[in-house]
């Protein structure tokens, strides 16, 4: 039991340890927050778009989702970091970590948007209709919030599912949580530190998740 | 007494679904005033004459003229000419995420831009209209079928339309809710509205109706006063329809 204690919860590793770990919970929070509001934001707008264009569309965004919904965000997260220098352009490491999880999240999120929308009963469009709203109007005031109700039990999970992936930018140097803790870990040998990232994690994502229980009980009207 | 131009006339209605013509040159005209009811058997083609009317369908070809203006004309304003042909549904389509009050005022928000406190006023007289004003703040949800069909009628008196398009208002309705439906359209009636009815409740169109259209396989066989299309009927498929849904 002491040895266990030692090696997972050392009081006086946790003590040298925490400010780092508080660092890095912070960055964290930044790249999950930046992720959070760019991926849905560009998820909606392609679902919207998609709606709008209708054919022509199509094809090169399904391509866009399929390809990032396919290939794992760490193989992407380096092709980016090693291979986009190799054309000339120098992102640094949090940018990068940034832009491929807000394309991911934005890839499931037009699918999961996009499967709100069809889902909407047809009657509920030509009822709008048939007072006088336009398409727009329709899409805006009646069909959208019922399709983003749907579609916020998928997209919480999708949310938090990628945002823990915030982990994957220790292998190319953000000093997120997971970097920290990796660090102290190779410092001091002991797996107290990722003990205390755990913790960190939790810190974060539980909120969250109670946040996305909240808003779907905020919008709980039943479906008929 | 009756304006002698007809507020909707319909000539020479086509209408097809791929190779399947479902309209097959429908003359039909509802005077100012009138209450006109659509019976026939299923597939006759009657819903989708009526959603022709404000082109939920497109039609394939003919005309059909409201209120001086050509709706069929590609120039026209849509949405203009919707707001004044009221359409109830066969399944309510209320919006389930709004409050009876905000689905009555919706169309006046967003259409005719009045200001949400006007809307409101509007909105309750309707709702009054049919006799839920008192559930104003309920969701469809936490109504009853009957409750929810009067709303939708609520929502589409709320534009002060000329003409209601009523799409089998009580068919999904339980048995016990369809009076309530059917006493919020006889008041409409009362009041002068002019209405173009799809529905099977026999009982109300030999009751209410000024004149009962009878089709069959996308034509209208016969038409003319409840009296002669339920006891005296021209053409033997309408007898043999109306002893049918006699029994």
């Amino acid at each position: 039991m002491e040895r266990f204690l030692d090696s997972f919860l050392n009081p006086k590793l946790i003590a040298a340890t925490w400010p780092a770990i508080l660092k890095g919970l912070v960055v964290t929070i930044e790249i999950a927050a930046l992720v959070v509001v760019s991926g849905l934001a560009l998820g909606l707008a392609l679902a919207l778009l998609r709606w709008r264009a209708g054919g022509w569309f199509t094809w090169p965004l399904m391509f866009f989702v399929d390809l990032f919904r396919a290939v794992p965000a760490l193989v992407l997260i380096l092709l980016i970091f090693f291979g986009l220098p190799n054309v000339g352009i120098d992102l640094p490491s949090f940018a990068v970590l940034w832009l491929v999880l807000s394309l991911v999240l934005a890839a499931f999120a037009e699918e999961i948007i996009w499967a709100g929308l069809i889902a909407v009963r047809k009657g509920q469009w030509e009822a709008a209709r048939s007072t006088g709203l336009s398409e727009t109007q329709t899409l805006i005031y009646v069909v959208l919030p019922q399709a983003l109700r749907l579609a916020v039990p998928p997209l919480t999970n999708r949310t938090i599912a990628i945002t823990k992936n915030t982990a994957l930018g220790t292998v190319i140097g953000v000093p997120e949580i997971m970097n920290q803790a990796t660090t102290a870990v190779s410092f001091s040998g002991n797996a107290t530190p990722l003990m205390m990232g755990a913790a960190a994690y939790l810190l974060l994502f539980i909120p969250v998740i109670g946040l996305g229980r909240w808003i779907e009980a905020r919008f709980a009207w039943r479906r008929q | 007494m009756r304006q002698r131009d007809p507020l909707l006339d319909i000539r020479g209605l086509f209408k097809s679904f791929g190779s399947v013509e479902v309209l097959k040159g429908i003359e039909l005209s509802v005077s100012d005033g009138e209450l006109v009811f659509l019976i026939g058997p299923s597939g006759s083609g009657k819903s989708t004459l009526l959603r022709c009317c404000n082109r939920l369908e497109e039609p394939t070809g003919g005309s059909i003229h409201f209120d001086g203006k050509e709706v069929l004309d590609p120039k026209i304003d849509i949405n203009g000419l919707r707001r004044r042909m009221g359409m109830v549904f066969q399944s309510f389509n209320l919006y389930p995420h709004m409050t009876a009050l905000g689905n009555v005022t919706l169309a006046l928000r967003k259409v005719l831009r009045k200001p949400k406190a006007e809307a409101a006023e509007i909105g309750l007289k309707a709702l009054e209209r049919v006799g839920l004003a008192h559930k104003a703040s309920s969701y469809p949800a936490e109504l009853s079928g009957g409750q929810q069909q009067r709303v939708a009628i609520a929502r589409a008196l709320a534009l002060e339309p000329k003409l209601m398009l009523f799409d089998e208002p009580t068919s999904a309705l339980d048995p016990e809710l369809v009076g309530s439906v059917l006493a919020t359209m006889r008041e409409l009636r009362e009041s002068g509205m002019t209405m173009l009815v799809v529905s099977h409740e026999m009982r109300f169109a030999r009751e209410a109706a000024d004149r009962v259209v009878f089709m069959d396989g996308g034509v209208i066989v016969e038409q003319g006063p409840p009296e002669q299309i339920f006891g005296a009927a021209t053409q033997a498929r309408t007898r043999a329809f109306v002893s049918d849904v006699a029994r």
